[in-house]
């Protein structure tokens, strides 16, 4: 079979002709798009000043004016980066109002988490396996943030919180909001005329409207729903609105990937006596969730920025850590930068590493591995 | 016995039969789940003394909202300031929009440019504005006015008569009075009529196949309505210029803080999203294209208006649609800074009310009402684009 990779293969083995005029054809090539015509070289000045303009204020902001010793009164009077801040106020920022002697518990907790998630995306380790090690990952996680047992202190719900609090509602959020879209998915694809009414109607409500709505709906319209003296709690609640939201849109793209199914699919499935739920989970589910998984790893991405509106209802996530650290007296209106600028960066991270995978699945998909 | 337990059977392999009663299954567990929660409810409104209904709209609502874009006073209705929050919503989003489609418009062509340092310009500023939540954007934006801009008093004038201070921005205004409505509503009339004007003659055009001038009768037809109405009112044009007093900005109309913050957060972010559209877009039309319409003797401006758009429109208009949809629906988060959006103005409501349900359905509704007529309006221009199949 011929694959893109063999074509490219069997271009390297072509012998390369040695022709003189190879290297100023090179420059002309590189120096054509830049400055090949006037209008060309223009944009390139253009660009180039707007570069040079960003890197001289980011180096100066970091290196040349930054304020690399001293306290807050320092900074107060510097004109950049204010180091003694992260210093100061790291720990809080990441883990925020967790007890402090024990933040070496969520920092573990959250290296086997992100190992769990590092593993889970490499494509050679898809298997039953991966379950296991998860179902190990949660319980382990919940030991140690939680505490109680094996002579850890209990940590109530209420001090969780940072960017270990961000992880566990996005990371629960999708677990948990994945089964349940798959279910809706199912149902609006449905030829029961009632369970695709209420899959859509579900669905749609949902989609309609915005994330805080719902947020707020669990904040303040859960705890009346409830009997008399059953109390939830506030993560909890927090965290079921998320999983709500997940699961809308989850449900979307996992519809997406069922109508991409062609029909010759259901049809040979029934031809070979598999009942329905069989023949979805055995021939359609697999390749539709297979053509879903990029725009799944999207929502993740959106998912794990859209979980900083719990800031709106009092949870302290990362970006309300982060807000909280500011407001420190010590420290209140001498690090704002600072604070959103580490926040800034450290979605950054994970979001474009999340996106840059989700490239890789796609153009893995394309080249036809699976 | 073995007869009775034999039809039993058949029946529950029935599949009629097993289709009906998974549907009452679900319908029942779902009415019952309903009536088990209604219970709840009216049990523990009960209990906390809590009014229902929706009598409090017409209660007096006495909380100030800060910018309103329609009359209101704190001695007007609840509903009134509902109504005021979602002026303020639509038009917050409305701006929005515009600008977003603007700049994502350029942005995804500079994506596309064939010169390597714009288009990594681009990349970044996409890629910065799609990996960073939009509510730290907000907060950031919202910081940086506030404390990072000059008090009022030493505001900066960045343009002659534009000044911008940690009040916000203040711009020359018109002072607008009903003879400007009655030119704006001729101007849009006159627009129509352009319109109307043009799709004939490229109707007669296509039929005789005569090649006429159009464009001298289509300025025709959008400038008369509105040159009649300016000689018959004869409007004055005041413009308010701010001014710098000692102390304040006088004159001109303000766009404040939040406002700035807020536009700016969601149209920046939004123009991410539609610059990527665009740019997928434009690269889903085929090189092919370009090449036969250039064959043909169009030039690249007539190229891109007339073969390449049309085309790249209708893989552009539904995730154009979506993203519209979710800029509006994050114009909630206005509530974060404190612009007195729909949430925000449900939330002091049901602050004072304690009628939470009732506040909250509401802006539900609302939202839902909108986004319905959002995609609605987006899914008939769509079916105008699309592919017409035979």
């Amino acid at each position: 079979m011929t694959t893109a990779t063999d074509i490219a293969e069997a271009q390297l083995k072509m012998p390369v002709r040695r022709d003189p005029g190879v290297e100023r054809r090179l420059l002309h090539r590189t120096l054509k798009p830049l400055i090949g015509t006037p209008v060309n070289a223009v944009i390139t000045l253009v660009c180039l000043w707007v570069m040079w303009l960003g890197l001289k204020g980011a180096y100066g902001w970091l290196v040349t004016r930054a304020v690399t010793e001293g306290g807050a009164q320092a900074c107060k009077v510097g004109q950049g980066a204010c180091w003694p801040y992260y210093e100061a106020k790291l720990r809080f920022m990441i883990f925020g109002v967790y007890p402090y002697d024990e933040h070496w518990r969520v920092a573990l907790a959250m290296a086997l988490f992100l190992g769990a998630i590092a593993i889970s995306m490499i494509p050679r380790f898809w298997s039953g396996k991966l379950l296991v090690l998860w179902a190990f990952i949660i319980v382990a996680t919940g030991v140690l943030i939680s505490g109680g047992v094996f002579g850890l202190s209990y940590v109530p719900t209420t001090q969780w919180s940072g960017l270990p609090l961000s992880f566990l509602l996005s990371a629960v959020g999708l677990a948990l909001g994945f089964p349940l879209g798959v279910v809706l998915a199912l149902a609006r694809s449905s030829k029961l005329p009632a369970i695709r009414v209420i899959a859509i109607v579900f669905i749609e409500v949902i989609r309609g409207v915005p994330l805080i709505s719902i947020l707020f709906m669990a904040s303040v319209m859960l705890p009346l729903f409830m009997p008399s003296g059953v109390t939830v709690d506030k993560l909890l609640r927090a965290q079921i609105a998320i999983i709500i939201f997940a699961a809308a849109y989850i449900a979307e793209a996992v519809r997406g990937g069922l109508q991409a199914i062609p029909r010759g699919q259901h049809e040979a499935a029934s031809a070979m006596g598999l009942h329905y739920w069989q023949s979805m989970r055995f021939v359609v589910l697999p390749q539709a969730l297979k053509v879903a998984i990029p725009p799944l790893v999207n929502i993740s991405i959106g998912f794990f920025q859209d979980t900083t509106l719990v800031t709106i209802i009092g949870l302290l996530d990362f970006l309300s850590t982060v807000r909280t650290a500011m407001t420190d007296p010590n420290w209140v209106g001498i690090a704002v930068l600072e604070g959103y600028v580490f926040a800034a960066v450290v979605f950054l991270v994970f979001s474009y590493g999340m996106g840059a995978y989700s490239r890789f699945l796609e153009r893995r998909m394309r080249l036809g591995y699976d | 016995m073995r007869a009775d337990s034999m039809s039993g059977t058949s029946l529950l392999y029935n599949l009629r039969f097993r289709a009906i009663l998974y549907q009452v299954l679900a319908v029942g567990s779902i009415v019952l789940l309903g009536l088990y929660l209604f219970s709840n409810v009216s049990q523990k409104l009960a209990e906390q003394n809590i009014a229902t209904g929706f009598d409090y709209l017409s209660r007096e609502a006495g909380f100030v909202i800060s910018q309103t874009m329609i009359d209101y006073k704190p001695t007007d209705t609840y509903a009134r300031a509902i109504l005021a929050g979602i002026v303020n919503t639509v038009w917050v989003s409305a701006w929005s929009v515009v600008l977003a489609s603007i700049l994502g418009l350029v942005v995804g062509i500079a994506r596309l440019s064939s010169n390597p340092l714009l288009s990594l310009l681009a990349f970044l500023y996409v890629e910065a504005l799609r990996n960073v939540p939009l509510l730290l954007y907000l907060f950031l934006w919202y910081a940086l006015i506030v404390t990072g801009l000059p008090a009022v008093r030493e505001a900066w004038e960045v343009l002659p008569h534009v000044f911008v201070s940690n009040s916000g921005l203040t711009v020359p205004s018109l002072i607008w009075t009903r003879a400007h409505t009655v030119i704006f509503a001729a101007l849009v009339l006159g627009g129509v009529l352009a319109v109307a004007v043009h799709r004939r003659m490229t109707a007669e055009r296509i039929r005789t196949g005569k090649a006429r001038t159009t464009w001298p009768w289509v300025a025709f037809a959008l400038l008369i309505p509105p040159v009649l109405a300016f000689l018959i009112l004869q409007p004055e044009f005041t413009v308010s210029l701010p001014e710098k007093g000692r102390f304040r900005l006088t004159g001109g109309s303000q766009l404040t803080p939040e406002f700035t913050a807020l536009l700016v957060g969601l149209a920046l972010s939004a123009s991410a999203g539609i610059a990527e559209i665009v740019r997928s877009g434009i690269l889903s039309v085929r090189k092919g294209q370009w090449e036969a319409s250039r064959a043909l003797g169009l030039r690249d401006g007539l190229t891109m208006r007339l073969v390449v758009l049309p085309q790249a429109l209708r893989v552009i208009i539904p995730p154009l649609t979506s993203s519209y949809l979710s800029l509006f629906k994050n114009s909630s988060l206005a509530i974060a800074i404190g612009y007195p959006d729909l949430v925000m103005v449900s939330n002091t409501t049901m602050n004072q009310t304690g009628q939470a349900i009732e506040g909250i359905a509401i802006f539900m509704l609302v939202y839902l009402g909108l986004s319905i007529a959002i995609s609605l309006f987006m899914n008939w221009y769509n079916s105008r684009v699309a592919l017409k199949e035979r």
